[in-house]
């Protein structure tokens, strides 16, 4: 009996390790970028071109070109993931069909990233002849993302009370109806989330734009969409490995790496924010 | 009025079903685009020569196109991160879903979403900046960008999938097993080797393929510590180089429907075979676990 009770304490105390490592393995590497990227944010960090072979300025067309990347992606991804979700959730009844696009998203969520870089290089860039660009980035980007959108997108729909639909089509409502002005609305706060947590994982995205958006350098701001453009996650790659003289340009690094991560930490948050903050004020 | 409304309908539900349809057309096109580029390289060596052979000179006359080097450097880049991430997530999402308090089940799937959110390339910039200069004075070695380093960050970036999922697992266990078990006198820690664990098995399966997957297919991060040099076979103290890196390092220099070009994308074909392959199996194993 002795045994036994000392054999549990020991194991649980491994399991709360192991846990604790977790979060020790996060704050480490929050910790580690923050305190060595902080000195180097500044206004002029944020809103300043690259100088001397990038050696010194800022990151402002960067921080641009991500920006044009996010929305780019939230434009090509938002439709047609909360279009899929609205078709698995609301049309769909089941069947052969429906397995088979469900199949197909999670297995969409598997492929790495570095292979949808691979396809937007041979289809938009090259076959479709969209070149290094912004488009073929967002196009390449919002595929990517896809999935994510679909499953918060699915999931809040399905938290919709099926009272909500039934009482609307009893009022003679027709499907889309119900949708429309029903379900949707009450399934916002939970789409936004999708919506948010996918542009976070596209900001950081670097392996899909490798070939098909993201260069070195741009002397000036992207002005159409078949612009190439600088990407906050290529610039720090670059930065840390490519660029001549790496080892002198680390404020440069951090810099960046700071503002990624800043960014990054930021939707998820806010995402993560949201969803408690609409969980709690859930009127059903 | 009502013919409008029912057209409408119509309308609307092909429109739904179309982008429903997109992920699988992208699925599909995915296929068909590395499949078609791949295969180029076909009329240069044989699949065998492809597969199994030990040099990668893809620019030399003659060139040679072995990606077994890449394949092994993958392999084993992965397996050094599987046995970090799969003990290290399963302990955690045992410890979160079955030891009280309920309380830290939010704030540890938020620090798990968070961890899963970093950046790979931040990741990357981690390794170099701190992993791989303590690995190399700890170890004495010349460089610390190395397998071993890549491993260790690998480890860190498949954690969230694991734990994440493991924890799924095991919080859909139902508790009238667990009550059952405890009635009958066993003790907690009994209760959760014997009849929970055994009873998300599949579930935590699941979530091993999957962190396999996220491992496999990670390109940034072991770009930038793995130190890139293709050798076989691999050792955890030396430089490797896998199939994402090699995709990310030599692309962007190719010329378009040069044999290089199209070795390259079979490379891709593998990884995609490779992720597809583990993703279907880890899928099944899901579906059956409830």
């Amino acid at each position: 009996m002795m045994r036994k009770r000392w054999m549990q304490r020991a194991g649980f105390a491994l399991l709360a390790a192991a846990a604790g490592a977790v979060f020790l393995a996060l704050g480490a590497i929050l910790f580690f970028i923050l305190r060595q990227g902080a000195p180097t944010i500044s206004w002029e960090f944020l809103t300043a071109f690259p100088r001397r072979g990038m050696t010194e300025g800022g990151i402002f067309p960067v921080l641009v070109g991500t920006f044009y990347l996010m929305v780019g992606t939230v434009l090509v991804t938002a439709p047609l993931g909360v279009g899929a979700a609205i078709y698995l959730a609301e049309y769909a009844r089941g069947g052969r069909w429906v397995r088979a696009i469900r199949a197909g998203v999670n297995n969409l969520a598997g492929v790495p990233s570095i292979v949808f870089g691979l396809f937007g290089l041979a289809f938009f860039v090259k076959l479709l002849g969209l070149g290094v660009s912004l488009l073929s980035g967002a196009l390449t980007l919002g595929i990517l993302v896809l999935p994510v959108v679909i499953r918060a997108t699915e999931e809040a729909l399905r938290a919709v009370p099926r009272e909500f639909r039934e009482g609307a089509h009893a009022l003679g409502a027709t499907r889309w109806q119900v949708t429309r002005t029903v379900v949707l609305p009450a399934a916002l706060p939970g789409i936004i989330t999708g919506a948010i947590l996918a542009v976070g994982r596209a900001a950081g995205d670097t392996a899909s734009i490798l070939f098909t958006a993201a260069v070195f350098y741009t002397a000036r701001l992207p002005r159409s969409p078949l612009d190439e453009v600088m990407a906050l996650p290529y610039h720090l790659y670059v930065m840390a490995t490519e660029h001549p003289a790496f080892w002198r340009t680390r404020h440069i690094q951090y810099g960046t790496a700071t503002v990624l991560l800043t960014l990054v930490l930021a939707f998820y948050l806010t995402a993560a924010f949201w969803r408690a903050h609409a969980r709690r004020r859930k009127r059903w | 009025m009502r013919r409008g409304r029912r057209a409408v309908e119509v309308a609307m539900r092909a429109v739904l079903g179309g982008c429903a349809a997109a992920s699988l057309l992208a699925l599909g096109l995915i296929a068909l685009f590395l499949f078609r580029e791949g295969a180029g390289i076909l009329r240069y060596t044989s699949l065998m020569a492809l597969l199994g052979g030990r040099e990668w000179f893809p620019t030399s006359s003659p060139p040679s196109f072995g990606l077994l080097p890449m394949i092994a450097g993958s392999a084993l880049v992965t397996g050094g991160a599987l046995a970090i991430a799969v003990p290290l997530g399963i302990a955690a999402a045992l410890f979160v879903a079955e030891v009280p308090p309920r309380g830290l089940r939010d704030p540890f799937k938020v620090g798990l979403e968070i961890l899963a959110g970093i950046p790979s390339v931040v990741y990357g910039f981690f390794g170099v900046m701190v992993v791989a200069p303590w690995l190399m004075r700890a170890l004495g070695l010349p460089t610390g960008l190395t397998a071993g380093a890549a491993a260790m960050i690998l480890g860190v970036m498949a954690l969230p999938t694991v734990a994440s999922i493991s924890e799924d697992a095991v919080t859909a266990v139902p508790a009238s097993i667990r009550e059952a078990s405890l009635a009958l006198g066993a003790t907690r820690w009994q209760t959760l080797w014997r009849v929970v664990v055994p009873a998300a098995r599949r579930g935590i399966l699941a979530a091993v393929m999957l962190g396999l997957g996220r491992a496999v297919g990670e390109t940034m991060a072991v770009v930038m510590i793995s130190g890139n040099a293709p050798r076989f076979p691999p050792t955890f103290l030396g430089s490797v180089r896998t199939l994402t890196a090699t995709l990310a390092l030599e692309m962007g220099e190719t010329v378009m429907g040069s044999p290089h070009y199209h070795a390259l994308f079979a490379a891709g074909c593998v990884l995609f075979l490779i992720t597809l392959t583990v993703n279907l199996v880890g899928e099944l194993m899901r579906r059956g676990g409830r």
